[in-house]
């Protein structure tokens, strides 16, 4: 692997929302410090609720898997594995993995028919509707999504914010079986590079 | 439908992006996990690609709902933290018992110098232990005893009873034909990691009662697959039944 993980500096990445803090947060909450676990909650609820609503989008759901998710949290926090990825992004693997498998299961086979979410999916660039993030990281993220060729932005798009797999996406997309997977990796790798995230 | 022993040219690396936007169908995520444990370059990209993935959330956070926080810390009550992981190579009924041999000895020790010692309360039947013996009933009987049920094709239903103050598990059947000649049903614990360590059998009955082998309450699933007589290491069918846990 070529690539170096970005220096600790700031400006390259973007804001670690005290990324090192929420591991110590964590740490504690293993241990069943609730105060630290709800400077948890507070730090990271807005990126784990906005997430969960845009996969689920139905916001009662929303709001039942967040919870669901920082149960989870609670549960698990001295399974955390450092060395895996950062605490923030355990975190919202996290409640991404708990948005999509409420979907999935929800929807029962019928609607989730390839054919009708062909007719009707419209590949949603800008969350206008619901939520116009003006945070100069959102503004670099959007900026960065769109500096993706058109169909790696859609197919991360689909497998991350549509909760569907690779092979759903490749259907959906049209493209040859087995391919979506390679589109989603080249564009998180781009994405990576853009954003200067570090691991 | 993917099979286990997947064509040797499937390039298991490239599946690391869809892995981190949980792309994944549940097979194919064991899969990977599994190969994960194995490839350091695809731990390092996984983190990489996981902590892309996470940047992306931030262009959609929302404020959630005034009342969620409260129910967050409200709920957390209910719920007993895991203790981490011990590095130690797996012996794991032996290990308990090992463990808590010297902590018996103080004990019995302290309570030969008449000392209380809080938290080693032998006899309390109430307390959160981890007995030697955990039988089927107690799991059953358990006071944090929850229960998953599923319907089976064929009117067959089986259910998982978790009790994390034991940390057991115990599968019952109703009704469910019996493994064919030559095979047999193998009980499957999921790891949080996503790995499945074998967990024991379903006798040849239609209806039965089974404790799972093996510490339940950090496991995130229940599953069941045809096996030939005497079992396999590892799952060589999909599973036919899959309880989820977490």
């Amino acid at each position: 692997m070529d690539h170096q993980p970005a220096a600790d500096d700031q400006t390259s990445g973007l804001s670690a929302a005290g990324s090192v803090d929420i591991a110590h947060l964590l740490k504690r909450s293993a241990r069943g410090d609730r105060e630290a676990f709800a400077d948890l909650y507070d730090a990271t609820a807005r990126r784990a609720y906005g997430l969960v609503l845009r996969v689920v989008r139905d916001p009662a759901q929303a709001e039942e898997v967040t919870q669901e998710v920082y149960l989870e949290v609670w549960r698990m926090a001295a399974r955390f594995d450092p060395q895996r990825g950062s605490a923030v992004s355990w975190l919202l693997t996290i409640a991404h993995r708990k948005a999509v498998d409420r979907v999935r299961s929800a929807e029962s086979a019928t609607r989730r028919d390839l054919t009708y979410h062909q007719q009707n999916h419209e590949v949603e660039h800008d969350q206008t509707a619901e939520t116009v993030q003006s945070s100069l990281d959102a503004r670099r993220v959007r900026a960065a999504l769109n500096s993706l060729t058109p169909v790696q932005r859609e197919a991360i798009e689909l497998a991350y914010f549509g909760g569907y797999t690779h092979t759903e996406v490749a259907a959906l997309l049209d493209l040859p079986l087995g391919t979506a997977k390679t589109r989603i990796r080249d564009g998180l790798i781009r994405l990576r590079d853009t954003i200067g995230v570090e691991q | 439908m993917t099979d286990f022993h997947e064509h040797p040219t499937n390039d298991v690396h490239a599946l690391s992006g869809a892995y981190a936007v949980n792309a994944l169908d549940a097979a194919e995520r064991e899969r990977f996990e599994r190969h994960l444990d194995d490839c350091a370059a695809c731990r390092s990209e996984v983190a990489e690609l996981s902590a892309t993935a996470a940047a992306i959330a931030e262009s959609v956070a929302v404020e959630p709902p005034a009342g969620l926080r409260a129910s967050v810390l409200e709920g957390i009550d209910a719920v007993r933290p895991l203790p981490p992981l011990v590095a130690s190579p797996p012996a794991e009924p032996r290990r308990g018992l090992l463990a808590r041999i010297p902590k018996m000895q103080l004990a019995l020790a302290a309570a030969f110098l008449g000392i209380a010692v809080a938290g080693l309360a032998l006899a309390s039947p109430w307390q959160d232990q981890r007995p030697d013996v955990v039988t089927a009933s107690d799991v059953l009987e358990a006071h944090d005893a929850t229960r998953r049920t599923e319907s089976l094709p064929g009117g067959a239903t089986v259910t998982v009873t978790l009790a994390p103050s034991l940390d057991k598990a115990v599968i019952t059947t109703d009704d469910l034909d019996p493994a064919p000649d030559g095979k047999v049903y193998e009980l499957w614990l999921q790891k949080p990691g996503g790995g499945l360590d074998p967990a024991g059998f379903l006798p040849d009955a239609k209806d039965a009662t089974v404790l799972v082998d093996g510490q339940a309450a950090e496991a995130t699933a229940v599953g069941v697959t045809v096996e030939p007589d005497g079992g396999s290491a590892k799952p060589t069918t999909e599973p036919f039944i899959w309880v989820e846990l977490a």
